[in-house]
């Protein structure tokens, strides 16, 4: 079988300006125009949690639709202009989880592994906010550079609900960005917090899923030996429980030397040191 | 042991086997049971529950909408409602656009005729490819230009999930996926966008049988021609007061007949080549939100009615124009179209049709939009000049020279549901198998059950009456 990984991401990095010379210039979407960026920002999240309208409140209603490459499954790309920096954004499909293997599953599980999103912002549905960790939970797993954005807040707090979105950023160890998408209300500060994640400024520290039972074992022998091997590998937990699970796409990403590739391509990626 | 050799992918993966033998099954629920845990521990942290305030207004309205006992009349109510404004709304609006028209027609053929053109270019022009595209510009621009946007109404409501969540335990039953409600429902759009929409469902099985049974669902295409033929023929045998609203139920009937056999096929199909048990998914209700007048606007004008549009005329343009040829070029004392239809004549009038009726189906196989105004062309080029601008002339065509009777507006309705599906939703489907047999299968398979259906109908009803 040939491998048929996505094309990794490069970035084209602007001449180095410091942050306070930049000149404010807020968003500015750029619909379909992400022929050259600083940074990609993938989009993920349940369905139904207003996903879309995050998409357009960023990008604009020019989009570029296209399929994932071999797949039936529609993928939207758009930009914005945050600050003086370029963003492309991909949307993720809508899931509820990455553990099975659904096609939609899998291509927001591989491009969040393989493609390496410089931020991956994580939609979540105030209203029924656990079902909605269960995902967010699995991303952080896999990436440290996400954001949560607490969409629907408007519908919570009209059911009663009501959430502690710092408690919440201190449990997840990620940024937590209270939104009401359809309103724009908090997408300033969702670009802010995705901005200080992708460039760097913005240290986290996910929170990670306590394995129970037999597996925790061999959960952390396994991280440990794939540790050994690959000592930048930031998810070595995850890969680990993918392989204890049988994970065919993961086993392949191991054997043929794929993932050695990811964390070569990362202890050499450019630190944007530039921005702090 | 130790101061062993790098560790090795293959050390890695062998390991990993190792640890995993024979139980990852329970690796897998132990790691999903820390997911899930981990989540409720998180949430329960931050997330504070005021005092239950009562269901709110759309709790309230979902439990009416998707109500064992009021779910299916509501749908059916709203439906009918749907297709009554259309028939009423439309009527006004197609005559004047008819007579706009064909005023045209008159006017330039004439003018044609002074100029001394041949008569054969003016006939070809005039009388075929304008005629054409007045005929399905006239007939199906107003009750698109009402229908859609009515109809996007309810999707941009947030209603349509409801159907499938009143219809899903039907699909279950019949071993299909829930989620085919959906895509059923987008069928009535169009029913290559309702075989694409097919890819919401995960498994290849029950993919597979949502495409295949797209079909019977009748897309906007097709809703011209059953809301005309329910016009003239049954809402003529009700007192003019209740005409309208039978025209309606009638349509929703053809509808309901549509559902029937898309259930009927799909346990057919999942009791035979494509067996399996149905798979579960969670469906969520997304809140109701409050519908985007642009969007709307948008969406059923350009998207839908400007697009379907635009394609029947590039379709009707050529057929109009072949079916001028064909009316017009003799062979032997008559017609192509008077052989052809005279060849086909007795498979037609067996299912209750007739040889004409056939002929346009297959010269419509690229567009489902343009059987009637084939028809209609088909009749009159066979020498006769009559000007249709109102539906009661159609009429009079239909039923005072050509002989159609209920039965065959009947059968013509339940042909246009359950025949072949358009070249179109045929290259679609194979797009999304990626199958000639599949493709084959979807396309034949439908046209077998309208000869049947129509056999058995016409055959009935000829037995009892």
């Amino acid at each position: 079988m040939t491998s048929k990984r996505p094309k990794s991401i490069r970035r084209r990095r602007l001449p180095v300006v410091e942050p306070e010379a930049r000149p404010r210039l807020g968003l500015r979407q750029l619909g379909i125009d992400t022929t050259d960026w600083d940074y990609v920002v993938a989009l993920a999240g349940n369905p139904n949690t207003g996903k879309s309208t995050v998409f357009n409140a960023l990008t604009g209603l020019r989009q570029h639709v296209g399929n994932w490459p071999g797949k039936t499954v529609a993928r939207a790309e758009g930009g914005f202009e945050f600050e003086g920096d370029k963003y492309k954004l991909v949307d993720l499909p809508g899931t509820y989880s990455l553990l099975s293997a659904s096609t939609d599953e899998e291509i927001a599980r591989d491009f969040i592994l393989f493609g390496r999103p410089d931020c991956t912002i994580i939609v979540a549905d105030a209203t029924v906010l656990e079902r909605n960790l269960n995902l967010a939970l699995q991303i952080l797993e896999i990436t440290d550079k996400a954001v949560i954005c607490l969409n629907l807040m408007d519908e919570a707090r009209r059911k009663g609900i009501r959430v502690n979105h710092k408690s919440l950023a201190r449990d997840l160890g990620v940024p937590v960005v209270p939104t009401v998408a359809r309103t724009g209300h908090g997408m300033d500060d969702l670009l802010r917090a995705a901005a200080g994640v992708a460039s760097g400024g913005i240290r986290t520290q996910p929170h990670r899923i306590s394995a129970r039972g037999e597996a925790a074992r061999s959960v952390d022998e396994l991280a440990r030996l794939l540790e050994s091997a690959y000592p930048t590998l930031p998810n070595s937990r995850w890969v680990a429980m993918r392989l204890l699970e049988g994970d065919r796409r993961v086993e392949e990403a191991v054997r043929d030397g794929e993932l050695a590739d990811l964390v070569e391509e990362q202890s050499r990626a450019p630190e944007p040191a530039a921005h702090h | 042991m130790a101061t062993r050799t790098a560790t090795t992918p293959d050390r890695i993966l062998e390991r990993a086997e190792q640890l995993r033998r024979g139980r990852d099954l329970a690796f897998r629920d132990q790691i999903v049971e820390s997911i899930y845990a981990d989540a409720q521990a998180i949430a329960e942290r931050a997330v504070r529950r005021g005092k239950p305030a009562g269901p709110t207004w759309d709790e309230r309205l979902d439990r009416v909408l998707t109500s064992r006992l009021w779910g299916f009349p509501i749908m059916l109510l709203g439906l009918a409602a749907i297709f009554w404004i259309t028939i009423v709304g439309a009527n006004y609006p197609s005559r004047a656009l008819a007579f706009l028209f064909f005023e045209v027609e008159e006017f330039a053929a004439g003018l044609f005729a002074s100029l001394g053109a041949p008569w054969w270019l003016t006939g070809f022009v005039w009388h075929g490819v304008y005629r054409g595209l007045a005929w399905v510009v006239s007939v199906m621009l107003p009750p698109m230009a009402i229908f859609f946007p009515t109809f996007t109404i309810l999707e941009n409501l947030g209603y349509l999930p409801r159907v499938a969540f009143n219809m899903d335990w039907l699909f279950k039953k019949v071993g299909a996926h829930g989620k085919q409600a959906l895509t059923m429902s987008m069928g009535f759009g169009c029913n290559a966008a309702g075989v694409i929409a097919c890819r919401v469902i995960d498994s290849p099985r029950e993919r597979l049988i949502a495409i295949l049974t797209n079909n019977f669902v009748p897309c906007n295409g097709r809703f011209p021609t059953l809301i005309m033929l329910a016009t003239i023929f049954v809402a003529a045998a009700f007192p003019p007061a209740l005409a309208s609203f039978a025209a309606a139920g009638a349509v929703v009937g053809v509808v309901l007949i549509g559902v029937f056999f898309t259930l009927l096929v799909s346990w057919v199909l999942s009791r035979s080549v494509l067996k399996g048990e149905a798979s579960s998914f969670t469906l969520e209700l997304p809140p109701y939100r409050r519908p985007n007048i642009g969007q709307i606007l948008y969406t059923s004008i350009i998207d839908r009615t400007l697009f379907v549009l635009w394609r029947a005329i590039l379709m009707a343009a050529p057929a109009g124009g072949a079916i001028w040829l064909l009316s017009n070029i003799s062979v032997g004392g008559d017609s192509l179209t008077g052989w052809v239809s005279g060849f086909l004549d007795p498979l037609g009038r067996a299912i209750g049709l007739d040889g004409v009726i056939l002929l346009a189906y297959i010269i419509a196989i690229p567009a489902n939009e343009i059987v009637v105004p084939t028809i209609i062309m088909a009749y009159l080029g066979a020498g006769m000049m009559l000007e249709l601008d109102s539906l009661t002339e159609l009429q009079a065509l239909l039923v005072g020279q050509q002989g159609w009777t209920l039965l065959t507006a009947v059968s013509l309705m339940l042909f246009s549901l359950l025949h072949n599906p358009c070249s179109t939703t045929i290259w679609t489907m194979y797009k999304e198998t990626g199958s000639k047999k599949w493709t084959a299968l979807g396309a034949l398979m439908p046209l077998a059950i309208a000869f049947v259906v129509c056999f058995a109908v016409a055959q009935t009803a000829r037995a009892v009456l």
